[in-house]
Formats: structure tokens, C-alpha cells, sequence
């Protein structure tokens, strides 16, 4: 490519552009300018703190292996079924992307709650949902799904179904395809969802506090430990704030990273699988 | 670069603007001599302000009161950050410190009310609960304040008292998000503020409890240094500690302030 393309932007646009970037990194630069370096360590080592975080990863890395066992099939479908209210049920599916997440939260007390929908039925099967790290999970697969299907859906939409058909007209049966053609051409995709899931469930905060509860070790994790600290130690809170950005900041270099080899299959000319590959099919 | 600067300069003047316009004291459009009182108040005053801020309105003719509830440490740091109030009522006395330290407040914060745990279970009391004791129970799912905030610290205050060890299910940020564990059901009980079994009415059962005297939760309240009109907050703060507003938050189920 050109390095001296013609980008047609007039310069008051570049004017804009800066503001806009302000709004995002001139908050995350004032938490680094708070920070308490000094006390640093000792706040992000504290027990609570180590306890909270370790949680967080564990349940983002639970929810997120749901939001593929689960996401997976839900994206196939809706990017390659046929059935009737398929779109609307994908404008239903998408809904955790813009409800706040507290009724997310309230929404699943009345789901897996005790006198919830499905509440009676876990009792007798001696289940109790609310108040558990199950819960948290839960939570943070109804926000993280979204994400997961969302980026699947474009990318095997984008990918065509011309090797499957290809595949199918060679004798392979559904399973193989399935298996051999189908999933390797969409893990670009997959791994981009997945990345995202887990990027949203290490941030979620208000369906857990609603839903699951805070308890150290078992329901609080770090944004609510960020959230209770705040009342008495507001450096804990800049501190533990600090640690998720900086999480957070990997997370999305790791999801929008330039694809450092494209795979055989996806060799110049299958150009639309290549542009559905990390970052270009999310909203 | 300089272009980009101009720009940001005249969105943040802009925006400063917008919500002075918002925010100014008087209201020309309003035909003349509108004044705005702003008020910080503890969330679990809302219902006790509310009603007070109508009675203001009433003795002030053209006076509006905005309220603003949230948790008293949040009211705290805005405050301290700058938002523009002219009255601060805290659920506790260390809050309201923070304020009068960083010497925001204008006098003495004064006691005007006072608040005492009892036991909220959801209608019906499935869980028997009859007693503090009861709470140590094994099996029963009980769900207090954490440590850190006001309710949690008078709760543990009583519980250490008490020899009664509590095994909570979950520690929550505020007395609402306690009531709220209570009234879905989720919980068997929960520790919280007379005044908010008073308010959640008949969705949660009170159980009282004795030992709840072992914490008692002051509220003080205080005008702001930074009032833009000393007189009018004082007026609202001698209704809040005066007898009508004593009335009222009795009503609430609050115990009296210290005069």
C-alpha cells in the first residue's frame, strides 16, 4: 500500500478526532497521575486485593469457556440457519450489549433467584445459585455472550461457505466439515470473541452486585473490591483501578492485533475471511 | 496542534456553559427571583427530606430545593471535590468529618437525628428468626454491610459485643443493597436501619432486637462554606432540627438528634 494516500480528511476533522481521543485517555491519564506509587505495591498485594483478583480471573476465564461452548452454536445458527424470527432473535441475543447492567442483574434474581423462574426447580435439585461464584459466572456470561456471538456471527458471515460446500462436494459428511473446515476457518474470529468475553467479564460490576452478592473469595471480585475500598481508601481503589486498566489495555492490544501470519486457508484469495480476523467484524 | 487546543478549550468552556446555565442560582426565565437550595443528603433520608424540602418550598415562596441522595461518603468526596451544595446531612459522623476537616463546613456540623439496626426478614419469616442469636444459626442466610461503610461497622460493633459470631453470605455496599437481598427473598435476613425496615413497608418483617442500643448511628448535619446563600441554608438546617422536622423524621422511624 501507499504510504502517501490521498485520505480526503479535512484538517478540522483531525481537530475533532483529538477531542474525541481526550474524552477516553484524559480520565485514564488522571487515575495514573492519582496513584500513590509509594503504597503502590503493598495496595495491589493486600489479601482482599490478591483475593479479589485472583476470583475475577478465575470466573472471566470460567464465563468466557461458556460464552464459546454456548456462543459458538448460537453464532452458526444465526449466521447460517434458516429459520423463522431469526432476526429477531438475534436483536434478543444482542441485548446485554445496551441494557445497564443492573437489570441484567435484577433479571437473573428473577431467573436463578430463590423465588425466581427456575428457582423452585434448583432447590429441589439442591442448587443454590444466588450468593455463589456461580452466580458471578452467570452474571458474567449474560453480559460477555454478546460479544462472543457478535464477532463470530460477522466473521463466518464474512468467510462464506465456499470451502464447506467444496468439502461437502468431495464426500465429506456434515461432522467432518464441521470439524476439518468450518472451525478452522472461524477461530480468527473465535479468538477475537473470546478475547472480548473475557475482556467484559473482568469488567463487570453491576449484574454481579445485584445478582451474586460481595463476599471476599467468593463473590467479590475486583470491581466490586474497587467499589468498596473507594468508601475508606480511596488510594486503594486508584491503586486496584490502575491494575484493571492496565488488564484491560491487553486485553484489547491482544484482540486487535495485526494477525501476524494468515493461515493457508486464508492465503489472498479469500480476501473476506482475512478482513473478518481479529477487530474487523466488532461493532 | 494549537488548531486542536482551541477546540478543546471552547468544548470544555462550552460545557462549563451548559451546566453553569443548569446550575445558576437564579432563574431569569422564571419570572424574576427564583433561588435554588442545594441539599447533600444521606440516601436513607430521602423520604424525611423529601417531605421536608416541600415544607421549605411552602414557608420560602420562591425558593426550589434540589436534593441529591447518595451514599454519605460518595456526598462527602463530591463535595470535596467541588459540587456545588449548600447543605450536607451525612448518616455518619466520620463523613461528615471529611467535610468539616478539609474545612468546608460553615460552624459546627449539628446532631439532628439518630438511627439503630434491627433485623429485616422477608414477609412471612420462613427462617424463624427471633433473636440476634438467631442470626449465628447454621444454615440461615444472613447478608449485613461491609465493614467499610456505617451499617456494617455498627453490625459488627454489635456482633463483637455479643460473642455472636455472624457467617454472612454476602457483605453488601449499602443498607438498600442489604434491603433489597431481603425483600427478592435471596436472604433470610438481613441487618439494616430501623428507618429502612419503616420505609420498605410491608414487603420485609422487622425484628427488633436489644442489643441494637450498642450502636447508635449519629447524623450530623452542616451548612457549606461554600453556600451561595448562608441565610437560606440556615433556614433549611434550623427546619431540619427544629420541631417539624424533628416530627418528621420521627415519623421515619429516626431517633432524636442532640441539641
Amino acid at each position: 500500500m501507499n504510504t502517501r494516500t490521498y485520505t480526503g480528511l479535512p484538517r478540522w476533522l483531525y481537530g475533532l478526532a483529538v477531542l474525541a481521543a481526550l474524552v477516553v485517555v484524559l480520565p485514564l491519564a488522571a487515575i495514573v497521575a492519582r496513584v500513590n506509587w509509594v503504597d503502590f505495591l503493598p495496595l495491589v498485594t493486600s489479601e482482599s486485593a490478591l483475593s479479589a483478583l485472583g476470583l475475577s480471573l478465575r470466573t472471566s476465564v470460567a464465563s468466557t469457556l461458556l460464552c464459546i461452548v454456548l456462543g459458538v452454536p448460537l453464532a452458526l445458527v444465526l449466521a447460517r440457519g434458516r429459520f423463522p424470527l431469526q432476526g429477531l432473535l438475534r436483536s434478543l441475543v444482542l441485548l446485554p450489549l445496551v441494557l445497564p447492567p443492573v437489570v441484567g442483574g435484577i433479571a437473573l434474581l428473577y431467573t436463578f433467584g430463590r423465588q425466581g423462574l427456575l428457582g423452585g426447580t434448583l432447590e429441589v435439585l439442591g442448587l443454590q445459585i444466588a450468593f455463589s461464584t456461580t452466580a458471578v459466572v452467570l452474571a458474567q456470561t449474560f453480559v460477555a455472550l454478546p460479544f462472543l456471538v457478535v464477532s463470530l456471527e460477522g466473521a463466518v458471515r464474512t468467510g462464506g461457505q465456499r470451502y464447506e460446500a467444496v468439502a461437502a462436494t468431495l464426500g465429506a459428511p456434515p461432522g467432518v466439515v464441521f470439524r476439518r473446515v468450518t472451525l478452522p476457518l472461524m477461530l480468527p474470529g473465535l479468538a477475537s470473541g473470546a478475547v472480548l468475553s473475557f475482556a467484559r467479564s473482568l469488567g463487570e460490576f453491576g449484574a454481579t452486585l445485584t445478582f451474586a452478592g460481595s463476599l471476599q473469595g467468593v463473590t467479590r471480585t475486583l470491581p466490586l473490591e474497587i467499589y468498596l475500598q473507594r468508601e475508606t481508601d480511596p488510594d486503594a481503589a486508584v491503586a486496584l483501578s490502575l491494575v484493571l486498566v492496565a488488564v484491560a489495555v491487553a486485553v484489547v492490544a491482544l484482540a486487535y492485533r495485526r494477525p501476524a501470519g494468515r493461515g493457508v486457508r486464508q492465503a489472498s484469495t479469500e480476501r473476506a475471511t482475512a478482513s473478518a480476523a481479529p477487530g474487523g467484524t466488532v461493532p | 496542534m494549537k488548531r486542536a487546543t482551541g477546540i478543546l478549550l471552547a468544548a470544555i468552556a462550552l460545557a462549563a456553559g451548559l451546566s453553569g446555565c443548569a446550575n445558576s442560582s437564579t432563574n431569569p426565565a422564571a419570572g424574576g427571583t427564583e433561588k435554588t437550595l442545594t441539599v447533600f443528603a444521606a440516601a436513607s433520608l430521602k423520604s424525611s427530606f423529601t417531605e421536608l424540602a416541600e415544607t421549605y418550598e411552602a414557608q420560602h415562596p420562591g425558593t426550589k430545593v434540589v436534593l441529591n441522595f447518595a451514599g454519605s461518603s460518595d456526598l462527602a468526596t463530591q463535595i470535596g471535590q467541588g459540587a456545588p451544595a449548600d447543605v450536607f446531612a451525612a448518616a455518619d459522623t466520620r463523613n461528615m468529618g471529611k467535610v468539616a476537616d478539609a474545612g468546608l463546613a460553615d460552624g459546627e456540623p449539628a446532631v439532628f437525628a439518630t438511627n439503630t439496626l434491627a433485623i429485616a426478614v422477608p414477609a412471612g419469616n420462613f427462617a424463624g428468626i427471633s433473636s440476634f442469636a438467631d442470626l449465628a444459626k447454621g444454615g440461615t442466610r444472613v447478608v449485613v454491610c461491609a465493614r467499610q461503610v456505617p451499617c456494617g461497622a455498627a453490625a459488627a460493633t454489635i456482633a463483637e459485643r455479643q460473642g455472636t459470631v455472624l457467617k454472612p453470605v454476602s457483605e453488601e455496599n449499602s443498607v438498600t443493597d442489604v434491603l433489597g437481598k431481603v425483600i427478592s427473598g435471596e436472604a433470610d435476613a438481613g441487618l439494616v436501619y430501623v428507618t429502612d425496615v419503616r420505609s420498605a413497608g410491608d414487603k420485609v418483617e422487622s425484628v427488633p432486637f436489644p442489643e441494637a442500643g450498642a450502636a447508635v448511628n449519629s447524623y450530623p448535619i452542616t451548612v457549606l462554606a461554600g453556600a451561595q446563600d448562608k441565610e437560606a441554608a440556615r433556614a433549611f438546617l434550623n427546619l431540619v432540627t427544629g420541631a417539624e422536622g424533628q416530627s418528621v423524621l420521627a415519623g421515619a422511624g429516626f431517633g432524636a438528634g442532640r441539641k
